[in-house]
């Protein structure tokens, strides 16, 4: 007997892109801010990032009632810490708590693609990036999402990250001035918006660095 | 107090309707050092006496940090006071992880009232050995309750509890009516005071005291010992008595007695 299939789904795909790029001593954090269903737009102005740490932002695309329901897990978790420790949680820690979160529901997963942004404890910049059950890889850049095919092999090109299977290990941090990185970021955002059509409308960045936060919009093609 | 044949167990009434472990409990209490709250219409300030057992060791935490908008100080037993602050952080964080909003401060204060209370209810528990001075900013503005050991819970303009808090007391009773309309900066100078009544003539330094705000747009922190030394050099220098102490000396030596005093009172303390 042929198996049936559910009728019903507990999850959706609200499409979107999440990009991160870690540079020597700040980090770029971005996402389109089109929230989408099937082929129809729900929103053009939805936030994918959020800030879990005074330095650790996590953009994720996916099914986002699931990832706003694991932002909220994160922020409860770190207001524990804070209280446990009276400390901000260092990126690094932040990474290690959102792999176990995910790996908990790993029978039931969060349909969330993650990528978190930050500094570590010496200033230099870090992304974490992540499967939807909590397998991560500290990189030097990374792309989540329905636009992440069209921007990956991009990055790639431009920022010849070392992979990890190369010897001697090198460092997980991209040559990068700022500007140029938040200029790269736009020009990925602006190509994925073209040929992705989950992609578009706006695209958030935050910049992290030693003086602190900043946001950066740019709006995007909303066709 | 006395010890008698009703006192072993907190299941035990005495023949005057009295639980005497309760009572004992709101002893343990009176023995802490002090701890004092004072509250205008847009903020609370919390100080507390933080005095070490020696030179060689660090001073006992006794003001914690709840959520942004609670704080909390204790007198008595302070591992039970922090075993209470955490109860307090867990309410306060799965409450606004499910209503996105923060716990209003009577709402929290009722659980801790009810959870002191299943301890004098349980002959395999013992009452919470410390008192808590709850500081807190709401929807309905600023409040400052009293949770006793005895389940039992009161809101207060300012209060003081722990040793030698009756001379604290004397002065948040002369100067408490003026402390509604009061500034952020005169409330915690009016603590500063009150905290120096209770020193009985020893020198106020920041090394001693605690002081902690909360107020509107100002989430709850505890103030750093720089500060604190700069707002108490402030009122020595101007000479201010914060109304007269030589006042308080002869009201504070009358008052050391309250402690033995209440066991004749026809009523329990924890009634009142």
């Amino acid at each position: 007997m042929p198996k049936e299939h559910a009728n019903w789904s507990p999850y959706d795909n609200n499409g979107g892109t999440c990009v991160a790029i870690a540079g020597a001593d700040y980090c770029v954090i971005a996402a389109d801010t089109r929230l989408s269903t099937g082929y129809s737009i729900l929103t053009r102005e939805y936030s994918k990032i959020c800030k879990l740490a005074d330095k650790s932002f996590m953009a994720s695309s996916g099914f986002q009632a699931d990832v706003k329901a694991l932002q909220k897990v994160l922020s409860s978790r770190h207001l524990i810490y804070q209280h446990q420790h009276n400390k901000q949680m260092s990126c690094p820690a932040m990474a290690q708590l959102l792999s176990n979160t995910l790996y908990y529901k790993r029978f039931f997963p969060y349909y969330a693609f993650n990528v978190l942004g930050g500094l570590d404890s010496e200033g230099k910049g870090c992304v974490f990036t992540y499967d939807a059950v909590g397998s991560y890889e500290r990189v030097g850049y990374s792309a989540q999402g329905s636009g992440a095919t069209l921007i990956t092999p991009f990055l790639d090109n431009q920022l010849k990250s070392p992979s990890p299977l190369l010897l001697p290990a090198k460092d997980a941090v991209t040559p990068l001035s700022e500007a140029e990185a938040i200029d790269l970021v736009k020009t990925c955002f602006s190509s994925a918006t073209e040929r992705d059509i989950y992609t578009g409308d706006s695209v958030e960045i935050i910049i992290l660095n030693a003086k602190g936060v900043r946001h950066e919009s740019e709006p995007l093609r909303k066709d | 107090m006395f010890r008698n044949q009703y006192d072993t167990d907190v299941t035990t009434w005495s023949p005057a309707g009295r639980l005497f472990q309760v009572e004992y409990a709101m002893e343990a209490v009176k023995q802490g050092s002090a701890a004092i709250g004072l509250r205008s219409k847009t903020h609370v300030v919390l100080a507390c006496v933080n005095k070490s057992n020696s030179e060689l060791s660090s001073h006992q935490k006794k003001i914690f940090k709840v959520d942004d908008h609670i704080g909390v100080a204790i007198a008595g037993l302070t591992a039970d006071g922090r075993v209470l602050s955490r109860y307090m952080r867990s309410e306060c964080i799965n409450y606004g992880y499910t209503y996105e909003s923060p716990l209003p401060v009577g709402r929290l204060v009722v659980q801790l009232a009810d959870k002191a209370q299943v301890c004098t209810q349980r002959s395999w528990k013992r009452p919470y050995g410390v008192g808590l001075l709850v500081a807190g900013l709401d929807e309905s503005g600023a409040h400052l309750y009293y949770n006793c050991p005895s389940g039992n819970y009161f809101e207060y303009q300012a209060f003081a509890i722990g040793s030698r808090s009756q001379a604290a007391k004397t002065y948040l009773e002369r100067k408490f009516e003026k402390f509604t309309e009061s500034s952020r900066d005169d409330l915690i100078k009016d603590a500063l005071f009150a905290i120096r009544e209770t020193l009985q003539g020893e020198k106020l330094t920041s090394s001693v005291c605690t002081v902690a705000v909360v107020g509107v747009g100002e989430a709850f922190s505890i103030l750093d010992q720089a500060t604190v030394q700069g707002l108490i050099n402030e009122f020595e220098v101007s000479g201010e008595e914060g109304g007269a102490a030589a006042a308080v000396a002869g009201g504070g030596g009358g008052a050391a007695e309250e402690g033995g005093a209440a066991v004749e009172q026809e009523a329990a303390p924890m009634d009142i």
